[in-house]
């Protein structure tokens, strides 16, 4: 970073002479800022791992987690793009609320009327009426936000108190439950995993596609006569994301069905059980799945399409968006109607863990997701932010708010961490930038 | 009303008019009752002062601003000019005074800004975006190599220059220029000279903002002085000196009609 302010002649990074530990990063073209959140992230997770004798580290609590994590995390890619193009979005929590009361109300009382309950197609249905109504109310206020001029901070305000007061409508005041057996499905669990061949072979075609990619990418960089990394990062890259995926699906497999449920399931197959038990492996919980085919797509988004293209460029300079003939009223709805169908995909995880649908369904999660997005490095001024960032920054509250749980320390102490965490975060992000230039 | 003013090409109409355009900013008339014309493969100057309204009447061309009232025509077909697409779709490109760049995206993102490429997907064809940002940036500021940074990162001259090669880029048939060299280095400033004069050549119209008296009447065919919002004159090159050009732009004059008194105000000014 340091030789973009500097007098040198132009030059592409990563080709300079000296061999420092900073030049051998820098020739991987590795994000410094990503880095370092994988780094804090490594040293959280062996912090608590050495507070709680190695306890904390074990496959199902990292497994918990990631699953607690979910919710957010999904949110949190969608908020990089509102925020990007220098908006907000406070309605998020209270939009989970409303579309995880709609699944339940649709699945707990309306199915079984109509079509019948657990019905295999009750809860395709139920999950596609909840991403239209999701993308409809983000298209709403998408719409009074960038056509009718209202500041986002305003129209999503009121969402996040009037959502709220429709969860009240909806519900009639009380939790609705159950959910449909194979929606439950997607909020994880034992059953709601993919087990272990299933998430072996998951990891394979990640791996695969990694390989893909990086050879791909320096393919086409060849063929326009570019720069490219030198051979030794590019094995490197490699090897350490393959290494990475199949180590995270090792651990979701060492995570074998709690005995009680393994026997049950023995009976219902009638299968005869070995003596000391039937040992099912676990593998990748489903909302995990999601959180990373959403973080795939969501990166894809940001960075490979002309949509993504667009919102950076407005929160970089509206005005240079306008003159360029970019459609900026429909480019800043669309990242509202986006957040509303991500609020149903988080709304799904979350009223399927619950199995059902409760008033306080998403309440604070607004504040969770706004802070892992700007943890993630997403900034205020517009024009910055990834997703893999975000991703990121809802796993460090995540690991922060439920390694103190498990030690013992409830929920208002994990805030005030929390909230340490996140001043610090930026607090050191704008010094860096403020040294940095 | 001014068709006084207006050179009349009467076997072709222009490649541009605009007719009696007004702009005013609540109680500032920006922009007063003002007509002129471009030919193709012509560069018309237009001067003045700071706040002259330069600016603001080119940004009606671009579809940055609308006019309230007045009339545009392009080889004689009136059109209606609301939004950048509009005059972009009508082949007028800009380079803005302000650059209009996206500070935090690189130089091809900025280039190819609204208009990416594509791959057979959809999806942004980033390599072959650079790859043609290093053609034209070849062109202009041949030793630029930062394609890969936010245009932030660049110094002011590199930036102008990304703006430069947005608007050529394009295949132009209208080209507003902004001031395009006030942060150029001398050598650059020679290349956008050049270039200018090969556009010209090429049959594209230009309309060069500038405060270089010399770069103007280096490069104009004609030269319109704009004063508070008003068209002092439009005037053929040959027709004048650089003297009365600026004489015109300080007392919003023709040359024809200031006094002997005023003249040497000027000159003990000057
Ligand atoms: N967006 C705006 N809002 C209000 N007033 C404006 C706006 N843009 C321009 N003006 C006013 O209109 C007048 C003409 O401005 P303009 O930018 O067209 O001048 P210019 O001839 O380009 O000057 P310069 O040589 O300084 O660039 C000025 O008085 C300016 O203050
Ligand atoms: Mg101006």
């Amino acid at each position: 970073m340091t030789d973009v302010a500097g007098t040198a002649p132009d030059q592409v990074a990563g080709q300079k002479g000296g061999r420092s530990i900073g030049d051998l990063i820098r020739a991987t073209e590795i994000d410094l800022r990503l880095f370092g959140m994988v780094l804090a992230l490594a040293l959280i997770l062996i912090g608590f791992g050495i507070a709680t004798g190695g306890q904390f580290l074990e496959p199902v609590n990292l497994l918990t987690l990631s699953v607690q994590g979910a919710s957010v995390a999904i949110i949190a890619t969608g908020m990089v793009m509102v925020i990007v193009s220098r908006n907000i979005d406070l309605s998020v929590g209270s939009l989970v609320g409303v579309i995880g009361m709609t699944y339940a109300v649709l699945m707990a009382d309306v199915f079984p009327k109509t079509i019948g309950v657990n019905q295999p197609i009750g809860w395709i249905i139920a999950l596609a009426i909840g991403l239209g109504l999701g993308a409809f109310i983000g298209g709403f206020q998408g719409f009074i936000i960038a056509y009718i001029g209202v500041p986002s901070f305003v129209v999503t305000l009121g969402g996040l108190l009037g959502f709220r007061g429709v969860v009240w409508v909806l519900s009639g005041g009380t939790t609705v439950a159950p959910d449909d057996s194979t929606f439950v499905l997607i909020g994880g669990g034992p059953a709601g995993s993919l087990g272990g061949t299933m998430s072996w072979i998951v990891g394979i075609v990640i791996c695969v596609a990694v390989v893909f990619l990086l050879w791909n990418s320096r393919r086409q960089k060849r063929k326009f006569g570019f720069p490219v990394r030198p051979m030794w990062a590019e094995v490197l890259l490699g090897t350490i994301g393959c290494l990475f995926v199949l180590g995270a699906v090792w651990v979701a497999n060492s995570y074998l069905w709690p005995a009680g449920l393994a026997s049950q399931f023995a009976k219902a197959r009638g299968i005869t059980e070995p003596p000391g038990g039937l040992q099912i492996q676990a593998g990748i919980p489903w909302p995990l799945m999601i959180v990373i085919g959403v973080a795939i797509a969501m990166t894809f988004l940001a960075t490979r399409r002309r949509f993504g293209r667009n919102v950076f460029a407005y929160g970089g300079n509206p005005d240079a968006a306008e003159l360029a003939g970019i459609n900026t009223r429909w480019t800043i709805m669309k990242t509202f109607i986006l957040m509303g169908i991500l609020c149903a995909i988080s709304a799904a995880i979350a009223s399927a863990r619950l199995n059902g649908g409760t008033l306080d369904l998403g309440q604070g999660y607004e504040l969770y997701v706004i802070a892992a997005a700007v943890i993630g490095g997403t900034s205020f001024a517009g024009g910055i932010g990834t997703i893999p960032g975000a991703i990121l920054g809802a796993l460090v509250m995540q690991s922060l708010a439920y390694g103190l749980s498990f030690m013992g320390f409830n929920s208002p102490i994990q805030n005030i961490v929390v909230s340490i965490v996140l001043v610090v975060a930026v607090g050191l992000d704008s010094y860096n930038k403020r040294r940095g230039s | 009303m001014t068709a006084a003013e207006v050179r009349t090409v009467p076997e072709q109409a222009p490649l541009v008019e605009m007719r009696g355009i007004n702009v005013a900013f609540g109680g500032v008339h920006a922009v007063r009752d003002v007509t002129i014309d471009l030919h193709p493969g012509e560069v018309v100057g237009l001067v003045g002062g700071n706040g002259a309204g330069k600016s603001t009447l080119m940004r009606v061309l671009s579809g940055a601003h609308r006019a309230d009232s007045g009339e545009i025509f392009i080889n004689g077909d009136s059109i209606s000019i609301s939004n950048p697409r509009d005059a972009k779709a009508n082949g007028i490109e800009t380079i803005y005074q302000t650059l209009a760049l996206a500070d935090n995206l690189d130089a091809p993102a900025n280039l190819f800004l609204g208009r990416e490429l594509t791959n057979r997907w959809g999806s942004l064809d980033d390599d072959a975006m650079e790859d043609a940002t290093r053609k034209v940036m070849g062109r202009l500021n041949p030793n630029f190599e930062r394609f890969t940074m936010p245009v932030k990162s660049l110094s002011g001259g590199q930036r102008q220059a990304v703006a430069i090669a947005r608007a050529v880029h394009f295949n132009a048939r209208i080209l507003i220029m902004d001031e395009p060299t006030a942060a150029l280095g001398p050598a650059e400033t020679a290349q956008v000279r050049n270039l200018v004069r090969q556009l010209k050549t090429e049959g594209i119209g230009i309309f060069l903002i500038s405060h270089d008296i010399h770069d103007v009447y280096d490069l104009a065919d004609r030269v319109s002085v704009m004063y508070h919002g008003r068209i002092v004159d439009t005037v053929s090159k040959q027709d004048v000196t650089t003297d009365e050009i600026l004489g015109m732009i300080i007392l919003g004059k023709k040359p024809g009609d200031v006094t002997q008194t005023e003249l040497e105000a000027l000159e003990l000014r000057g």
